[in-house]
């Protein structure tokens, strides 16, 4: 069973070795040749205004806290799925109860407007 | 060590080694084929200078970057925006790993070298390069891992639009995954089995799963563009918006090395398309299920390079036709129509599989083809409803075409 690991990990190797390879090469064959200028952020073509780094949307936490919450409901899934055909009516009715009320909580995210983007 | 192991560890560094240098020339091949299609598509001639049909474009292109001067943006954060690139690539070629492309491919030898000692195989080599008991499992871990790659590269360039073009990207990729990830449910709840040589060798058995699973495949196949970044879902580097995205402040290799994780992902996403919905490297008809032989394992690797190159092609057709979303679409249709889609389909197919068990159906083409039945409902459902705009909720269209 374990066995079946050591391709992946050779697979691993080689490919960790190929980027390394690609960018390392690169990076020998012609070194930075660099000047203020070309240092600064690319604004199309205008100087840089203010910082880089300021503050974003507090939408795209809100997706990622929502993420989170539903990749676990996948997670959840898989094993049941796999498992469904041995579960029969109780599989079907748990994951019915446990679907329903992850909508219950969908909706309240969705009425509450986490979902829009204005 | 015994002599067996000696011989699996060499029958698997030649097939990793092949296999990989057979994905890397196909990369390249994609993405002279991308260029050349969207020429043919806009009515361009596109690359054809180098090479027949300019077929070495893809190592003129690499030769070019190799020479060309690499930057690094003054108010960058060194580390990450190194490691950003290798970051995107090594997932992406990583998820080919568990992908069956042909039939097992009889090899057997027994011989002994001088410092090493004997080596012994025995049997079929399945061609896979890692069959792994988590089989599927395994592409969805690793395709998230993608986003790493592209949040760095967009945080660390230190440019505006690079980390708009990240921000939008983890949360596009984050939204699609769930509806990806539950896409492929129903598979498991067809298969009960998550191996992918196991999965094809049931749709061997019976018919492939695009006749069970024909709702599951196009919410499959959507959410893989969206995954992607390819159009019409490519915010995170919409050119007019966003110049580059997250690579604006990307150039020679550090640049290519982000556009062969791009198209090795795309090849894997057709590849696992190919293998989960359209039977992988079966061909219809019973002859490829004898004894293995070198010649069914060449006509299967030829089949499953046609359907893997079919949907390829289809990416390519897609993204030359269609404009692309804008941001609060794209996430509206992630969250309120390929979420709550694909919740319902799961569990009217649930109900389905119990309800043909329970009627004491024995999987197989009967099976297949009465879940069909179901799907071909459903699709028409969805169909009716995208026809009377009541499918995508809150987003209805007036008659001018606007929000």
């Amino acid at each position: 069973m374990l066995q079946e690991y050591i391709p992946l990990a050779m697979l691993i190797g080689l490919v960790v070795f190929t980027a390394v390879a690609i960018i390392g090469l690169s990076h020998i064959t012609l070194p930075e040749r660099a000047t203020p200028t070309k240092k600064t952020p690319y604004e199309s073509g205008m100087p840089p205004l203010g910082g880089t780094r300021g503050r974003f949307s507090v939408k795209f936490y809100l997706i990622a806290v929502l993420f989170i919450v539903f990749d676990i409901e996948t997670v959840f899934m898989i094993p049941w799925g796999v498992s469904f055909r041995q579960l029969g009516l109780f599989g079907l009715l748990e994951m019915l109860v446990f679907v329903v009320i992850l909508l219950v909580g969908f909706i309240y995210v969705w009425k509450r407007g986490a979902l829009e983007w204005n | 060590m015994t002599p067996e192991l000696k011989g699996f560890l060499l029958v698997s560094g030649i097939k990793v080694s092949v296999a990989f240098g057979t994905l890397f020339l196909i990369i390249a091949f994609v993405t002279w084929l991308e260029r050349r299609v969207a020429a043919w598509i806009q009515n361009r001639i596109g690359p054809n200078r180098v090479g027949p049909f300019g077929l070495f474009q893809p190592i003129a292109d690499g030769i070019k970057n190799f020479v060309k001067e690499e930057l690094l943006p003054g108010q960058a954060d060194r580390t990450l925006f190194i490691l950003a690139p290798a970051m995107a690539f090594v997932p992406s070629l990583l998820l080919f790993a568990v992908i069956p492309f042909a039939a097992p491919l009889p090899v057997s030898f027994d011989f002994t070298l001088p410092v090493l000692g004997r080596f012994v195989h025995v049997g079929p080599v399945s061609m896979v390069i890692a069959d792994l008991p988590i089989g599927f499992l395994f592409i969805l871990a690793i395709s998230s891992l993608a986003v790493y790659g592209i949040v760095f590269a967009g945080w660390s360039s230190g440019n505006k639009y690079s980390l708009l073009g990240g921000l939008r990207s983890s949360a596009q990729m984050v939204s699609y995954e769930i509806a990806m990830g539950m896409s492929l449910v129903p598979v498991l709840l067809v298969g009960g089995n998550v191996k992918l040589t196991e999965l094809v060798r049931l749709q061997q058995d019976s018919l492939w799963f695009i006749l069970a699973l024909t709702v599951g495949f196009v919410l499959f196949a959507i959410s893989a563009l969206a995954e992607n970044n390819r159009l019409p879902f490519d915010l995170p580097e919409a050119e007019g918006e966003l110049v580059g995205g997250y690579h604006t402040e990307y150039s020679s290799m550090r640049f290519a090395t982000f556009f062969l994780a791009e198209y090795g992902a795309l090849v894997t996403m057709s590849a696992l398309m190919a293998t989960l919905f359209f039977g992988g490297w079966d061909i219809p008809g019973s002859w490829d299920e004898g004894e293995p032989s070198v010649i069914v394992s060449l006509a299967t690797l030829a089949m499953f390079l046609a359907k893997t190159f079919f949907f390829i092609l289809c990416y390519i057709w897609i993204r030359w036709t269609l404009p692309r979303f804008r941001f609060d679409q794209l996430m509206a249709l992630g969250w309120k129509v390929m979420l709550p889609l694909v919740l319902t389909y799961i569990m009217i197919l649930a109900t389905a599989v119990w309800a043909f068990d329970t009627a004491g159906l024995a999987f197989g083409r009967t099976y297949v083809v009465a879940l069909f039945g179901v799907n071909v409902v459903l699709l028409l459902a969805i169909l009716w409803g995208l026809d009377r705009n009541r499918i995508i909720w809150g987003q209805r269209l007036t008659r001018e075409g606007s929000v």
